[in-house]
């Protein structure tokens, strides 16, 4: 069976869809038809990919106006009988075809605030950790930063807003190290400040988009936000800060 | 000469998955200024998709476990052709640099104590495994990634090198080009440490990324670095085989190792019917033993399906040729079963291998709670790459660094599951240290801008080709020679028509054309990449042809056996004078009788 593929062609000053007709077979995806295209009718097709198996996160795009991986996408999921488009992410500038600058997203997470262990609980100068202690955090750390959560989010999309907002995708990395049972840093002020995590109004649309299916909201932007509110408007809650400070010495 | 955009680093480090990063963490530790070149974006590499886990003997479940174990183990898994330092500075490490990921912020799966848990896999005596679920490669990159970022790394991303440049023997830095842009650049170093991964795009049923075209090799190769043991490629056992879009993509041997089963058409667990003499003593008697062992009875001994990865895709291809494999051309891996052994057995499998799970009910429509898998063998990883000292992983030219899959020695015949990953980190901080001090007992060297301008101009001689061949198909072909007859079962004759044919592709390759401009054409990254893919095709060929005899990953239908006067010898590959490839063999290293006592108290 032959299906098209509206695949948008194009640079940063200019661009549009552009039809390719392609044979499809059982059990292909999105990202098949795509290579499939790009070498034998339009070998400069850009576009990136790694893995094929949903675990590297390089292949996000738009199919069908939705964000998603396009190795993760099974064509049979789609109405074939009309022309299925492929476009880049909105919300990062394009480069070409398919492949946008992301760079934004490697800028932001390296102002984070690392990682800061407290002093190891064993002599050998390991730690103890219970596994229901962790599994939040793992559930943070499942993140294959593909950046799609970033790519729905309107506070990103449609309101510009990079420099004021780290997107989803940072927030629950900070989720991730704020959980870390071993971690003595302290990331809330400004988590209330420069990453403007006061933007979101919980539309969970980023959820919605996650390929790991990570509870991005419920489990990650929400409980931060509680410790936003707890932290500067809540002295018990300064009197807390003050204790972890007092205990991780 | 044109004008190149010109970085200077002390240490410049290509490639960027688990050792590229380690090696540039512990470079900028010794305070070095460091450079990191990656094909990708930072964070998509290979190592993301390792799964199973990584391999130290930390002894936090099975406390008889220590590194002499391991090493045992290790050279066993190798059939005794390793580089023995080289596997003794792995065991003796790899614990060390696995708690350091932990004070990294790494989050690995924990034991009831609260320590890091460990798993069963292939060829390892007791559970060795540090792993978060079936994505310990992601935790793994990402922890280090994370940590790299705030150390002040300059990070050159989506940049691919294509030569190294040389004053004298010395290597003093590579020329590349941007992907993005198609702009060349010139990178000076003091020392270049090669962390490239491994060469599985030149095979067609690969669960390796396009990455994958074994560019370390090739480049050390073209300075004039020697090679070794290239003919050692690890088909691993257990790919997806349909549908036919995702073949090649990797089902982690964790499955068996929580206890999955390999089953023919008729249903019969197979694995139990050969059992290798050097593993009998180490494998079970039956299938209950063999369930106990995956459920961490400490006087049980492995299931049959646990044994090295070369043994059990050897039975997996004879299963199928001899007409007992599955509709699609493999057999079945179950681990649904294990209902019959708990309760929630669902839950645990989605617990254990959650993205197994989500791979092939997402990708085959298969619940892997209730259905066997069908799987089929997969290139995977090759044992064979640089030639390197054990201790500083130089390569014979001063200032060459090699570390993690490019760089060879540790795994001899056979890598273990679970020895790439500590491999990376043992080897990769190695590769930074001696890199860096190196860097700082030398000055920059000179650059000969002669050799960038014929580079530049050879890149870009795709671009004036007007009706020249397609570089893809020129890949496909190579891809199914190299599938078809230099596989897991070969032969001189097979072997004797690659070697032609690689001839015929290097004649092809030399007139392939390229559409559109240099901005992020992937037409003309493939167009380039061709060439390192025909150079390792050829080693690996060649390095195949003579070792005439069959021992782990290789064998040889025609030398079905071990040979004695193999079972002491490398084949080493270097570039002669005229441009030829020449291979010898050379004789191992000898090993010191501590070490030789260690392997015979572990028999
Ligand atoms: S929930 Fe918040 S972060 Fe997520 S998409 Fe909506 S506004 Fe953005
Ligand atoms: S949180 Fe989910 S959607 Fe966002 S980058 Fe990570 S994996 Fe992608
Ligand atoms: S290619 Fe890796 S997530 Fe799609």
């Amino acid at each position: 069976m032959t299906a098209t593929f509206k695949i948008w062609r194009g640079d940063a000053k200019e661009g549009g869809f552009r039809d390719y007709a392609t044979e499809v077979a059982e059990g292909m995806v999105v990202l098949d038809a795509v290579i499939q295209i790009q070498a034998a009718q339009a070998r400069d097709l850009a576009c990136r990919w790694n893995c094929k198996a949903g675990k590297c996160g390089s292949c996000s795009a738009e199919v069908n106006g939705i964000p998603k991986l396009m190795c993760m996408t099974r064509l049979s999921e789609l109405p074939l009988e009309k022309p299925v488009t492929v476009e880049p992410m909105k919300t990062f500038p394009v480069i070409k075809d398919l492949v946008t600058d992301v760079s934004w997203n490697f800028r932001v997470k390296k102002k984070i605030k690392p990682f800061k262990p407290r002093l190891p609980d064993a002599p050998d100068g390991t730690w103890r950790m219970q596994q229901e202690d962790i599994d939040r955090v793992q559930e943070f750390r499942k993140c294959i930063e593909c950046f799609l959560c970033q790519d729905v989010c309107h506070v990103l999309r449609d309101h510009q807003m990079h420099e004021k907002f780290i997107g989803p995708r940072f927030l629950i990395h900070v989720a991730a190290l704020e959980m870390h049972p071993l971690d003595t840093e302290d990331r809330i002020e400004e988590l209330r400040s420069t990453q403007g995590i006061g933007y979101c109004n919980i539309t969970k649309c980023c959820t919605k988009v996650c390929p790991e299916s990570i509870q991005i909201t419920d489990n990650g932007i929400i409980p931060l936000k509680e410790r936003v509110v707890d932290e500067f408007y809540d002295p018990l809650g300064w009197f807390w800060k003050g204790l972890k400070k007092l205990l991780n010495r | 000469m044109p004008d190149y955009e010109t970085f200077e680093h002390d240490v410049l480090i290509i490639g960027a998955g688990g050792a590229g990063l380690r090696a540039a963490i512990e470079a900028s530790a010794a305070g070095v200024r460091v450079g990191l070149v990656c094909k990708s974006l930072l964070g998509k590499a290979h190592t993301v998709m390792a799964e199973g886990g990584i391999a130290a003997a930390l002894a936090n479940v099975d406390e008889r476990d220590n590194w002499k174990v391991h090493f045992a183990d290790t050279m066993r898994g190798g059939q005794y052709v390793n580089q023995w330092r080289m596997a003794e500075l792995h065991a003796k490490e790899a614990p060390d640099r696995v708690r350091e990921l932990e004070a990294w912020g790494a989050v690995f799966d924990r034991t009831k104590d609260g320590r890091i848990l460990q798993r069963h896999f292939g060829g390892h005596k007791y559970p060795r495994l540090a792993h978060v679920g079936d994505r310990t490669g992601l935790e793994m990159i990402r922890t280090l990634q994370d940590h790299g970022v705030h150390q002040g790394i300059d990070v050159h991303m989506e940049h691919t090198v294509l030569s190294l440049l040389k004053d004298g023997s010395r290597v003093v830095g590579a020329f590349g080009y941007e992907r993005e842009r198609g702009r060349f650049k010139i990178f000076g170093a003091k020392a270049v440490v090669l962390a490239t991964g491994g060469i599985g795009r030149a095979y067609k049923i690969t669960s390796n990324s396009w990455e994958y075209t074994g560019d370390g090799h090739a480049l050390a190769y073209e300075a004039g670095a020697e090679l070794i043991d290239m003919e050692f490629v690890q088909f691993h056992p257990t790919g997806m085989v349909w549908p036919p879009s995702v073949m090649g993509i990797l089902v982690t041997e964790g499955v068996r190792g929580e206890g999955g089963i390999l089953l023919n058409k008729d249903g019969k667990r197979f694995m139990f019917e050969a059992i290798p003499e050097n593993y009998r003593a180490h494998t079970a008697d039956d299938e209950e033993e063999g369930w106990r062992y995956c459920q961490g009875h400490k006087d049980a001994r492995r299931p049959p399906e646990l044994l090295t990865r070369d043994h059990v895709s050897r039975c997996i291809v004879r299963e199928i040729k001899e007409g007992r494999g599955s509709p699609h051309g493999g057999v079945y891996l179950d681990i649904s079963w294990i209902k019959q052994k708990m309760p929630n057995a669902a839950e645990h499998i989605k617990r254990k291998l959650p993205s197994m799970y989500h791979q092939f009910k997402q990708l085959a429509d298969i619940d892997i709670t209730e259905q066997p898998m069908e799987v089929g063998p997969t290139t995977h990883y090759i044992m064979g790459g640089v030639r390197v000292d054990p201790d500083t992983q130089m390569t014979r030219l001063p200032g060459l660094f090699a570390a993690g899959e490019c760089a060879a020695g540790i795994n001899g015949a056979n890598r273990l599951g679970g020895n790439s990953l500590s491999d990376l980190l043992v080897f990769g901080k190695r590769a930074g240290e001696y890199a860096a001090k190196f860097a700082r007992e030398n000055q920059h060297g000179q650059i000969n801008t002669n050799d960038i301008d014929s580079a530049a101009r050879e890149a870009l001689a795709s671009f004036e080709r007007s009706n020249g061949e397609n570089p893809y198909a020129i890949q496909k072909d190579l891809q199914e020679t190299m599938q078809n007859l230099v596989g897991i079962v070969r032969t001189e004759t097979e072997m004797r028509e690659a070697l032609e044919k690689i001839g015929n592709f290097k004649t092809r390759a030399k007139k392939a054309a390229v559409t559109g401009n240099r901005e992020y054409n992937p037409g003309w990254h493939t167009a380039l990449d061709l060439k390192n893919l025909l150079t390792i095709s050829e080693a690996i060929t060649r390095a195949a042809l003579d070792r005439k005899e069959s021992r782990g990953a290789q064998f040889r239908e025609d030398y079905p056996d071990k040979e004695e006067r193999f079972s002491k010898v490398n084949t080493i590959m270097s570039k002669a004078a005229d441009d030829s490839m020449q291979v010898r063999l050379e004789p191992l290293p000898e090993m010191p009788d501590d070490l030789k006592q260690i392997i015979e108290e572990n028999r």
